[in-house]
């Protein structure tokens, strides 16, 4: 048992739910009781979606426990199946009919209908969202795909030259509640046609049963979102030779490693090399002398495992600042992270708990967090700017305007939704050379409303309460005044060194020096 | 009774389970924390349907059953004691914990009746713990709260002082503007039900007089009764006739006149109908069609027509019991349309077959509907805002009237172009 006050993942039914609703022609009949209806509001709030999920509940009650609930989901599937015609069924249970055990998906394969019904069995107890929607489209695939298996040979990368035809791929990940999917696959489209590569299907976006059976009509498969896509790419390969990519096109590098990645599968000459550096703004503005306040900013990353990998990448290369935690709550790519984590000199922070991450964050003492929706709460407590990066969001994040997060375009977008919330170049320095001024504010910044008046930095308010630590070491007037000039985003680190190194020291009162001689010791 | 059309529907439903209650409830009692024994699921549907990402710590949390808790009962009550013992630990000001059941924890038959026992035994004078079922096979949406309050009045002491208990929960600003009221109507003694705080539970008796606030406390109800308490027969406090005929049935069975009712509240009637009358002109004579969700449907379809002037169509709800609601029924107009439970597509095909002005639905189906060219209003909104008493009778209409007024303006050429 685990105690959860807010969870970063759905259950896997959602997940099968995001798989389902991002499709055409698809019905998920799910066996559960009515209150799990909550998760349409996900599609239709979070998303703004204009259609219901294509899902329907069996809404059993306690009542219907001691009778007979196999009965009433195969009225359910009945009653769906005529109402919706969907091309292909999807069933399954939520967390309550797992424990029953009626076995939908085996009742509708009885049922003598002519259309596929993918069985899905999504452990409720054991595995979460991303889980669930991975598996839900692997299934899928699976189903529509298997019986071209034996029949068909492997597919080569290079089988679009001989056709003589431009090579087509597929791109693969794709799906509501992603995090700005919907920008994504324009943008990724847009580059992959200027190279003169052509998009066989998106899924599950926007795909239909019918689409998932032409898959195999691509060269080389985008695996856009590992979390997603990745089980059907595998499976696609093991049974058809379809290659895979692994570069996720988020950022100037990996949008270039991506491009180059696309291009050796296919053996297509890349001929524009030298104009893709150009292609998107953030190299020069990154390069541009407002960015060298940028350097060395720390920053504090948490999210899935894509994103949270690419933002370091970018955070590190491409921006200049120094990045002081990265994690994630996606298990399953744990290892990578921990691997990207290691190359940066800092631990992976693993965890499904977010006052976790929160103490994590406030140990840091970042100057920016990237993070989700949560971290962003988080952030605001502490009175430190965040920017959203990951899933799982907030109605704000699927934004009207075009805003992807991959390709040229995902990296201006990027630049800007970074940056903006510090402080700019110019600005920071006149602070800096202001602040003893007495109009000066502390943690101002002017163009931020919520943090120009925020008295609640707990850094600041930490400070107030206790003047002394614990440890019964006492802070001298001049150590005091010593600590407010320090920069209030590093305030609380230095405090908590400067202490740490008394302790050491066996110092019992803290001077300006001593702040001075920590600070030295701790370079 | 009036002769107003029943009908019963079974199917696929669009509405939450009680846990959502949780969500009002932690509210009104600050010093009590809500621990649902569940599933990620339970986790996700509180957080989803309460937006709580706001919240530092919550006082609500999930104990997620994992497989190893559902190998073995025993291992089960076990980890739920080692999840209490820390939480309580992390949060030593919580005075009372609701242990809640959930659709999984009631299949599993765990047995949470046991546990707080056991609990109570060994936090003595520290924390109390109560248990209650919020599952979404049994309960719906506000169902939830009944079952919260029916589960403390184990709790309540006993007395035979007079006093008028208000039982269900209100925002706190209509609570003191009630009690003014009825202070001012000569009644002294006046409690709420929830209190406050979790720990200042009223004490009841045969000199109990319970007024109810909300429509959805069946089982509560019940039990007050048990412990002798007399239930005031009234309509709720929605809008200012089911308000006045409120305050007239409390002011009754205290013995006080009606005529010092009206005195004391014509000015707020007066003013309130003046409040109202710019919401009037936008609902008058537009169809309304409630789909089932927070029982409190019959309540607002009453005010909506008698009030405002519209039309119902259909007026769903998740349960219907006709002795709690018989002052409501009474006030409806000739062959109002009542449909208790859901079949959701059928109760759609009759939305868009009758193409009303105005959809109350939840939030799973409202942007589909507005897609579709249809107005709605969130039903969940009812339970979060202040809309009883006859001070906020224009504040209820104008929950309707802003989608039709927005949908007004969206649609109207106003400015000319220079």
């Amino acid at each position: 048992m685990e105690l959860t006050l807010w969870t970063y993942e759905g259950p896997p039914h959602v997940g099968a739910m995001r798989i389902a609703s991002s499709m055409k022609d698809i019905h998920y009949v799910l066996h559960a009781p009515q209150g799990d209806t909550y998760a349409d509001l996900l599609f239709t709030m979070i998303e703004r979606r204009g259609q219901r999920p294509p899902v329907t509940y069996t809404t059993f009650q306690a009542r219907d426990l001691g009778g007979d609930t196999a009965e009433l989901v195969k009225k359910n599937i009945k009653e769906a199946v005529e109402r919706f015609k969907p091309k292909t069924l999807l069933v399954g249970e939520s967390c309550t009919a797992e424990l029953i055990q009626d076995q939908p998906g085996a009742l509708a394969k009885g049922m003598g209908f002519d259309m596929p019904i993918v069985n899905l069995e999504l452990p409720a107890y054991s595995k979460k969202e991303n889980w669930g929607a991975s598996e839900t489209f692997y299934q899928l695939t699976r189903t529509l795909l298997k019986e071209k298996v034996s029949s068909s040979e492997k597919i080569s990368p290079l089988r679009w030259k001989e056709l003589g035809r431009r090579p087509k791929v597929n791109i693969l990940g794709p799906s509501l509640l992603g995090f700005r999917c919907r920008d994504d696959v324009i943008e990724i489209q847009r580059i992959l046609s200027e190279q003169g590569i052509d998009t066989n299907v998106v899924a599950p976006l926007g795909a239909s049963p019918d689409d998932i059976e032409r898959l195999i009509d691509a060269e080389v498969n985008i695996c856009l979102y590992q979390e997603i896509a990745e089980a059907s790419c595998e499976w696609l390969r093991r049974n058809f030779g379809m290659e895979y990519t692994n570069t996720i096109p988020i950022g100037i590098k990996n949008t270039i490693e991506f491009i180059n990645e696309v291009h050796n599968k296919l053996d297509l000459p890349l001929t524009n090399k030298e104009e893709l550096e150009n292609k998107s703004k953030l190299p020069w503005y990154s390069k541009s002398v407002d960015s060298n306040y940028l350097t060395g900013k720390r920053v504090f990353i948490f999210g899935d495992g894509t994103h949270a990998i690419a933002a370091a990448k970018i955070a590190k290369e491409e921006l200049g600042f120094e990045v002081v935690g990265l994690g994630t709550y996606s298990r399953e790519m744990a290892r990578q992270v921990r691997a990207t984590a290691k190359d940066l000199n800092v631990e992976a922070l693993i965890t499904n708990n977010y006052l976790e991450v929160e103490d994590a964050m406030k140990k840091a003492a970042p100057e920016l967090v990237l993070g989700t929706q949560m971290e962003r709460h988080s952030a605001k407590r502490l009175g430190i700017p965040c920017s959203v990066i990951s899933t799982p969001m907030h109605v704000q994040d699927v934004p009207a305007r075009y805003s992807p997060q991959m390709g040229w375009e995902g990296a201006n977008v990027i630049f800007d939704d970074w940056v903006h919330p510090l402080m700019m170049g110019l600005e920071e320095h006149l602070i800096d050379m202001f602040k003893h001024d007495f109009e000066f504010v502390d943690g101002h910044q002017s163009h931020l409303g919520h943090t120009a008046t925020n008295k609640n930095n707990i850094l600041n308010s930490d400070e107030k309460k206790e003047k002394n630590s614990k440890e019964g070491i006492i802070w001298t007037e001049s150590g005091r005044a010593e600590l407010t000039k320090v920069p209030f985003f590093v305030r609380g680190k230095v405090k908590t060194n400067t202490e740490k190194y008394a302790i050491l020291r066996g110092i019992p009162e803290i001077s300006d020096e001593t702040l001075y001689d920590a600070k030295a010791y701790f370079s | 009774m009036s002769k107003v059309e029943f009908n019963k529907e079974t199917g696929p439903r669009e509405v939450f389970c009680g846990l959502t209650s949780i969500v009002w409830l932690h509210r009104r009692m600050p010093d009590a924390f809500f621990l649902v024994v569940g599933s990620r699921t339970c986790a996700h549907l509180i957080q989803s349907a309460a937006g709580v990402m706001i919240f530092a710590e919550p006082r609500f949390g999930t104990a997620i059953l994992e497989e190893k808790d559902l190998a073995g009962l025993a291992d089960a009550h076990e980890e739920l004691d080692r999840v209490v013992n820390d939480l309580i630990a992390r949060r030593p000001e919580i005075k009372t914990l609701f242990l809640v059941g959930s659709c999984p924890s009631e299949v599993i038959k765990l047995d949470l009746a046991t546990v707080a026992e056991k609990l109570n035994k060994r936090f003595f004078g520290q924390v109390r713990f109560v248990n209650y079922s919020g599952s979404g096979i049994e309960t719906t949406f506000t169902q939830g709260e009944d079952g919260a309050l029916k589960a403390l009045i184990p709790l309540m002491e006993s007395s035979n002082e007079e006093k008028l208990l208000l039982v269900g929960t209100l925002a706190n600003n209509v609570e003191d503007r009630f009690k003014k009221i009825f202070t001012n109507l000569g009644i002294s003694n006046i409690e709420s039900f929830p209190p406050r705080q979790s720990t200042e539970l009223p004490k009841i008796g045969k000199n109990t007089k319970v007024l109810l606030t909300q429509p959805y406390l069946s089982d509560t109800v019940r039990d007050l009764k048990h412990r002798g308490c007399e239930i005031i027969s009234a309509p709720f406090p929605l809008g200012i006739e089911g308000s006045t005929k409120w305050f007239l049935a409390a002011a009754k069975a205290f013995k006080i006149s009606e005529l010092k009712v009206h005195e004391i509240i014509s000015p707020l009637i007066n003013r309130a109908k003046l409040a109202l009358d710019s919401h009037k002109e936008i609902l008058k004579g537009k169809r309304l069609f409630l789909l089932p969700e927070s029982q409190l449907e019959i309540s607002l379809a009453r005010f909506l027509h008698n009030e405002c002037e519209m039309d119902l169509i259909e007026v769903g709800t998740p349960y219907l019991n006709k002795d709690l609601m018989k002052e409501e029924i009474n006030l409806l107009p000739e062959n109002t349309k009542i449909v208790e439970g859901q079949h959701v597509e059928k109760q759609l095909d009759r939305v868009r077959e009758t193409n009303p002005d105005l959809v109350v639905c939840g939030m799973g189906l409202a942007n589909p509907l507005e897609a579709e060219g249809i107005s709605t209003k969130w039903s969940i909104e009812m339970v979060f805002s202040p809309i009883h008493g006859i001070d906020q009778a224009a504040d209820l209409a104008g929950l309707f009237s802003k989608p039709l007024k927005r949908n007004q303006i969206l649609t109207s050429k106003s400015l000319v172009t220079h």
